[in-house]
């Protein structure tokens, strides 16, 4: 028996169908607490490999014997060394995972959410390391793409695989949680692409853009899908929400399946808790509530349906989203001005990088992006990871 | 600063092998005596700590130099 290796797309496929998988994640106890990979199927223990110098024997009885075990660690070395270790020990079903946590919180999965009556469709990328989801809007040999990771090579092969020309690139505001790639994809296309951010976020951008303005809709191939920006302030100021085709809304960072938005991440709670009640209580209320919501984020895999895609109705959300049936407002601004969850990892740093006057390299990039994504205010006593 | 008995360059290696590395050259000390280790990984500096702790062995200082973290660890 050797040591088998399971790439990070192998294990996007178990997590989103469910499977059942046993994982010893090696990384020190402070980093697992603070971060680890989740899933329905997924039995995570913890044991950091410095403490299997010795061999593994104390851990032996921990470990299933009858079923894959996968090791795991943040860059897929020491897993492999204590996976040989386990199977020296006996262990006939060791995978160890490819890149480790850093090639899990850099992969995406796209999930195709709607097709368009009149052609076109809809896709999903689903960073699963990360919480974090981008969107692929697709008609007639054109694409739109909304909160680009910084990993501009997914849509860009996908788009190329389809014979597609990217043309639009939104930003539905300037992220504080991982390093948007929607400039850097913009740059690598050329002429032919154009970059857009709500301009109030942009203020302090050292890079030029198009403003993202209510008003202004865009439409995307000759099947005319519509593209329609919504101002919708409260997680930054610029915040803007999309409805697409009439069907679909894309709430960015202001409303997700299980919770809402946090308003703090530029430093600005208490002034901007008034917009995000606007947006949520009124704006989004006055709209039909037959519209299907796509978050630009997840906490919980609780959020994610079976397809591995992760949406529901508005109305949905104004039944059963704890965060919309705070009737009362100084409730409200307590509520997510209060006792908030920690900030993501570096998030002032990834603002000042998103605006562009901060040019760290990969490895900075990665290091930054640590961790989940923490952009939620989640009701009550629901934990953030 | 504390003499160390051992420095242990450990610069340029990867995960697992600087904690491998210091296991085993802090084997060959005897107790009480201090090693110097150099790293340059960015998961090692964050481990080092964890480890030094784990095996009972301080951490008696920690230094940054550029990209390289150095460690004062004595046997326990």
């Amino acid at each position: 028996m050797s040591l088998k290796r399971m790439t990070s797309q192998e294990l996007a496929h178990k997590v989103i169908n469910g499977d059942r998988l046993f994982i010893l994640d090696v990384r020190n106890t402070d980093e697992f607490d603070h971060w680890r990979i989740e899933g329905k199927g997924i039995e995570i223990i913890n044991e950091p490999y410095f403490n299997l110098l010795e061999g593994v024997d104390h851990l032996a009885k921990s470990l299933p014997k009858d079923e894959p075990i996968l090791t795991v660690c943040a860059k897929g070395g020491s897993s492999e060394f204590i996976g040989e270790q386990l199977v020296d020990a006996g262990f006939e079903q060791i995978y160890s995972l490819e890149g480790g946590m850093k090639a899990w919180s850099e992969h995406l999965e796209p999930v195709k959410i709607a097709s368009f009556d009149h052609g076109g469709a809809l896709y999903q990328f689903v960073r699963l390391g990360k919480g974090c989801l981008s969107y692929m809007l697709v008609s007639d040999g054109q694409a739109a793409v909304i909160d680009a990771t910084r990993m501009i090579d997914v849509y860009q092969d996908f788009a190329k695989k389809r014979s597609l020309t990217i043309k639009y690139i939104f930003d539905t505001h300037l992220h504080a949680d991982h390093i948007s790639g929607g400039r850097a994809l913009a740059e690598a296309i050329g002429a032919s692409a154009t970059y857009y951010l709500p301009p109030k976020d942009a203020e302090e951008v050292t890079y030029s853009y198009e403003p993202l303005v209510e008003g202004h809709n865009v439409v995307v191939g000759q099947s005319k899908i519509n593209v329609q920006p919504i101002y919708s302030p409260g997680h930054t100021i610029g915040s803007t929400s999309f409805v697409i085709d009439d069907k679909y809304l894309l709430t960015g960072d202001i409303l997700f399946v299980e919770s809402i938005g946090r308003p703090d991440l530029a430093g600005k709670a208490e002034a901007w808790v008034a917009d995000l009640r606007e947006t949520l209580y009124n704006t989004y209320q006055q709209l039909s509530k037959e519209l299907i919501v796509c978050p630009a984020h997840f906490s919980h895999m609780s959020e994610m349906d079976g397809t591995g895609a992760v949406k529901a109705t508005l109305g949905e959300l104004f039944k059963k989203n704890e965060g919309l049936q705070v009737h009362d407002e100084e409730t409200f601004r307590k509520m997510v001005t209060e006792n908030l969850p920690p900030q993501p990892n570096a998030y002032m740093d990834i603002r000042q990088v998103n605006m562009g006057k901060h040019k760290p390299n990969i490895e900075q990039q990665r290091e930054m992006e640590m961790g989940p994504n923490r952009c939620a205010v989640h009701y009550k006593l629901r934990r953030m990871e | 600063m504390m003499e160390a008995a051992k420095v242990l360059d450990a610069k340029g290696l990867a995960c697992p092998m600087p904690v491998v590395r210091t296991k085993k050259a802090m084997d060959e000390l005897h107790s009480g005596e201090v090693l110097e280790v150099h790293v340059t990984d960015k998961g090692a500096m964050n481990d080092m700590p964890a480890w030094a702790k784990a095996s009972g062995h301080e951490l008696i200082e920690q230094t940054e130099d550029g990209a390289v973290q150095k460690f004062w660890i004595k046997k326990n």
